[in-house]
């Protein structure tokens, strides 16, 4: 195979899943309501309880609304990349796997480019909700948006091979529930996407080591400074280190069949 | 363009699939006959590579799956027993998706899939969605992906279960010209007994174990059975075929 090949192989692969994406509108609606209820109505309800504070990378005061934007956006992507890798479970069995690892391509460079695509579908949302936000208060400068966008593709990738990573490990969708409750819900509620670090160390030091390790908390840290056009490094190196090491993993454990 | 199955065997933990199964593919059309069960598509997830042999050794070509994948996909073209088009996508998308599974450009796929939709009497259904189609144009859709990038191997597994009667034929005399005319090594794995022809290189798989193989009538004459349907009674221990 040349490399015209896989350059063909690899627009195809995303191609298809934007297609996907635009031909299942319901699609973007709920992967967007919920950070949105969580926007106007949690962060509405909890604004006063939480107050307002001064931190990096924040010049000045913010709204609780401003704080948990970042973590929001992440949410959006942490939920997409469970549920596109877990559909793999389903389509390992019986569906459009079957078709994709019939490819003469190397496995891992079609997993890697359907992660790809996947990524750059999550990152179209969270731009889309970031910009809706702003109907709510949260305001953020016309560069935030450009320089968010890497940060947000590479936390998206991680995420895609994280889950892709999990997927390896389950065999049945019904175990969706159950990523909900061991994956999803502690790694969005053990971060600094609701709260500040600092309060959580106020409240528990263990707990806020466990924030500290977990690679969520680096996701939202690395949004958080990109929306303002900063480099957060050491969030940088995590998401990054923590991107390769997935989907080394993801890719080189996948199997087609279980 | 051939295919050697040497011993090969599988199970789904304690339930044996494919037990020492052996088998030598030519070219022309290869008909798997088995009841429900029987192992022809564990054999057909063997022969795509989406399960590897716990023992024994499958090769294409001479090219093995371990060392050569590439090769022998690129030469092979799958019908699945189950549709795996994409309901959501059009025809057209469908196909150029494959295509470009295969390195091929969304150009030069057009060229190869309008005359394919054409002999199938789908010409006119390109841009319809996969979801309005019925079942037998779907399988029609299929017969066309797996040929896209024009294989020396083609799989079909129970290709025309559930069909109408006149897509079912379209299908079989399809097929039966593409082993003729491109000399395509085809096996068809089916259970359907009016698809046997004579001159078929029949393989007879019944609990894992292929009972016999060789031309239809020669197999006929050699276990002293009146017909295919006698044959394969005789074969399979009496299980009842359609």
């Amino acid at each position: 195979m040349n490399i015209s090949a896989y350059h063909y192989c690899f627009n195809g692969i995303v191609r298809r899943e934007i297609l996907r994406f635009l031909e299942q509108r319901s699609r973007l609606f709920s992967s967007l309501i919920r950070p949105l209820l969580w926007l106007i109505v949690f962060a509405a309800g909890f604004r006063s309880a939480l107050g307002v504070s001064i931190m990096e990378p924040y010049g000045t005061y913010i709204t609780y609304q401003q704080y948990i934007t970042p973590g929001l956006g992440c949410m959006i992507i942490l939920f997409n990349g469970m549920q596109s890798s877990l559909s793999m479970v389903y389509d390992r069995e019986m569906g459009s796997m079957k078709v994709l690892l019939m490819s003469p391509m190397p496995r891992s460079f079609l997993l890697f480019s359907k992660l790809v695509a996947g990524a750059i579908l999550s990152t179209l949302q969270v731009i889309i909700f970031l910009l809706i936000t702003r109907v709510v208060g949260v305001d953020i400068e016309f560069y935030g948006y450009i320089t968010a966008i890497p940060a947000i593709f590479l936390v998206s990738f991680f995420l895609s091979a994280l889950g892709l990573m999990l997927a390896n490990l389950i065999t049945q969708l019904e175990n969706f529930a159950g990523v909900m409750n061991f994956v999803i819900f502690p790694m969005f509620f053990l971060s600094s996407a609701l709260y500040p670090l600092w309060k959580m160390q106020e409240a528990s030091l263990w707990l806020f080591w466990i924030c500290q390790y977990n690679p969520f908390t680096h996701c939202v840290e690395l949004l958080r400074f990109a929306l303002y056009g900063q480099i957060n490094g050491s969030a940088l190196a995590v998401v990054l280190g923590a991107s390769v090491v997935s989907a080394v993993f993801a890719l080189s454990s996948f199997k087609a069949r279980k | 363009m051939n295919i050697v199955i040497e011993n090969v065997s599988y199970h789904y933990g304690k339930k044996v699939a494919l037990d020492s199964v052996s088998l030598d593919l030519t070219p022309g059309i290869n008909l798997m006959l088995g009841p429900n069960g029987a192992g022809k598509s564990t054999l057909f997830l063997l022969l795509t590579g989406l399960l590897n042999a716990k023992s024994g050794l499958i090769k294409v070509n001479d090219f093995d799956y371990q060392k050569n994948r590439s090769s022998i996909m690129a030469d092979m073209g799958v019908v699945f027993q189950q549709s795996t088009l994409d309901l959501d996508l059009s025809v057209q998308q469908n196909l150029l998706y494959f295509a470009a599974l295969h390195g091929i450009s969304p150009a030069n796929a057009l060229d190869n899939i309008t005359p394919m939709l054409a002999q199938l009497e789908l010409a006119d259904r390109l841009k319809d969605k996969v979801r309005t189609l019925n079942g037998g144009h779907r399988r029609r859709v299929e017969i066309v992906r797996a040929l896209i990038h024009q294989p020396k191997v083609l799989l079909l597994d129970e290709p025309t279960v559930g069909l109408d009667i006149e897509s079912r034929a379209l299908i079989i005399k399809h097929v039966r010209a593409l082993g003729d005319s491109l000399g395509l090594c085809v096996l068809w794995a089916t259970h359907l007994m009016d698809e046997v022809r004579e001159r078929d290189n029949l393989i007879v798989i019944n609990q894992g174990k292929i009972n016999a193989q060789g031309i239809t009538s020669q197999l006929c004459k050699k276990y002293n059975a009146p017909d295919v349907y006698q044959l394969y009674r005789q074969l399979t221990n009496n299980c009842e075929v359609m």
